[in-house]
C-alpha cells in the first residue's frame, strides 16, 4: 500500500514510493500543470456512464414492452421480502407482476416469493470479489433476459439489502422505492443520505412495533424532509397488513403513469 | 464496498481512452454528497491495478464540496452535513450547485516520442 496524504487543495492520494530523496513540493498541485513528457486527456465524464448506458437500454426494453419498474432498496432486514409477499397477494388479480430478486448468494427470498403468481428471476451477485453489495445495470440486464416481459405490467426489482451501495447504481427503473423500518432509528436519513435522497417513495415499515419502541417518528420525518423534501412517505406494517393498501395504490399509479 | 465497482468502471474508462499509451495519473472528482470512502477507493485501485499495465498509476481523488444556492436569500453556501438547506437563512428552498459529482476528470499519459 502506498502512502496516503492530502494536499492543501483538498486532493488526496497515495504514492507507491518513499519521499527520502525528494521534497513533496516537486509534485505540487496536480491540477495546475502537467509536467514535461506528460499529456493530459480531459474526460469529464461520469465514472458510471457505462452503467448508465446499460440502464438506459434496460429502461427502453421495459418500456417497449409496456412494463413499469420499481427498484426496491433497504438495509438488510427492513422487510422488503415481507412487503413483496403482501404486495403479490394483494395485486395478483390486477397486475401481471415480475420480481427480479437480487441476492448475494442464496435463493431464499426467491423461494419465499414462489407460488404467489409472479414471474421471478433470481440474480446472484456473488460473481465479483466475494459478492457485490448491490445490483448494477448489467446484472439487471441478465435478469431481464429470463423474464417474459411481454406478459408483465410491473417489475419489482428487489435490490441487495444495503443502505449505501444500491443507491449509486441506476438499473433502468422508473422509480426508486425504499423500505425503512422504525427499528432502525430516527437518524438514518442523515447517516445514509444518498439512499434517502434517491428514493421517490419511502415506506416506513414495522409501525406495529411503535408501542414497544422509544422511536420518535416526528424526528424521523423531520430528518427525512431535510434530506429529501419531495419523497412520498407511506407508513405500514408488512406483518399486520396495516397501510399496505396505500403502498399498493402507489404501485398501481406507478404501473400506469410515468 | 462499491468502491471496487467504481474502480473497475474507472479502469475501463482509462483503458479505453489511453489505448497503448502509459498512464501515470488518473484524476477523479467525488462530491461530498456521494458515499465514497477515499481509503477504500485507493485500496481498490491499488488492488485492481497492481498486476496490470497500470501498476504504479496514481489515483488522485479530488473532493468537491456540496454548495447550495438559496432561492430565498440568493447566496451560495457550503454544506457541512447532508441536509439540503441554506447555511445562512436555513431555508430548504435551495438548488444544488455542486457535491453530486462522481466524475473521471482527466488522465495523464506519457507523451509519445517523435
Amino acid at each position: 500500500m502506498g502512502r496516503f496524504h492530502r494536499h492543501p487543495d483538498g486532493t488526496e492520494h497515495d504514492h507507491d514510493h518513499d519521499h527520502d530523496d525528494h521534497d513533496h513540493r516537486d509534485v505540487g498541485d496536480h491540477s495546475g500543470y502537467v509536467e514535461t513528457g506528460v499529456a493530459r486527456i480531459a474526460v469529464l465524464e461520469s465514472i458510471l456512464s457505462e452503467n448508465d448506458r446499460v440502464a438506459a437500454a434496460n429502461q427502453a426494453d421495459l418500456l417497449s414492452h409496456g412494463v413499469r419498474s420499481i427498484n426496491l432498496m433497504s438495509s438488510p432486514g427492513a422487510g422488503k421480502t415481507a412487503l413483496l409477499k403482501r404486495t403479490l397477494v394483494t395485486l395478483a388479480d390486477e397486475l401481471r407482476i415480475g420480481v427480479l430478486e437480487g441476492d448475494i448468494a442464496t435463493s431464499l427470498d426467491a423461494d419465499e416469493l414462489g407460488g404467489l403468481g409472479a414471474e421471478i428471476s433470481l440474480v446472484n451477485t456473488s460473481a465479483g470479489f466475494g459478492g457485490e453489495c448491490h445490483l448494477d445495470a448489467v446484472m439487471v440486464r441478465s435478469g431481464l433476459g429470463r423474464l417474459p416481459l411481454d406478459r408483465l405490467d410491473l417489475l419489482l426489482i428487489e435490490n441487495v439489502g444495503n443502505l449505501v451501495c444500491p443507491a449509486e447504481f441506476n438499473v433502468g427503473e422508473d422509480r426508486k422505492a425504499m423500505v425503512y423500518a422504525v427499528t432502525e432509528g430516527e437518524e438514518k436519513p442523515l447517516k445514509y443520505p444518498v439512499m434517502f435522497r434517491a428514493a421517490d417513495v419511502v415506506v416506513v415499515n414495522k409501525i406495529d412495533l411503535l408501542p414497544h419502541l422509544d422511536f420518535d417518528i416526528d424526528r424521523f420525518y423531520a430528518n427525512l424532509k431535510g434530506v429529501n423534501p419531495d419523497a412520498t412517505v407511506i407508513p405500514l406494517s408488512a406483518r399486520t397488513g396495516d397501510g399496505v393498501a396505500d403502498w399498493c395504490e402507489w404501485l398501481r399509479r406507478a404501473a400506469v403513469h410515468r | 464496498m462499491h468502491e471496487l465497482s467504481l474502480c473497475q468502471a474507472i479502469l475501463e474508462h482509462v483503458e479505453a481512452r489511453a489505448g497503448e499509451r502509459a498512464v501515470c495519473r488518473v484524476h477523479v472528482r467525488i462530491g461530498y454528497l456521494r458515499q465514497v470512502v477515499p481509503d477504500s477507493l485507493l485500496f481498490s485501485w491499488e488492488m485492481l491495478t497492481e498486476s496490470s499495465d497500470l501498476a504504479g498509476c496514481e489515483l488522485v481523488v479530488e473532493h468537491v464540496p456540496a454548495v447550495v444556492h438559496c432561492v430565498a436569500c440568493a447566496v451560495d453556501t457550503t454544506l457541512d452535513w447532508p441536509v439540503l438547506a441554506c447555511a445562512r437563512c436555513e431555508s430548504h428552498d435551495v438548488e444544488l450547485r455542486s457535491g453530486d459529482e462522481l466524475e473521471l476528470a482527466w488522465i495523464d499519459v506519457a507523451e509519445e516520442v517523435g
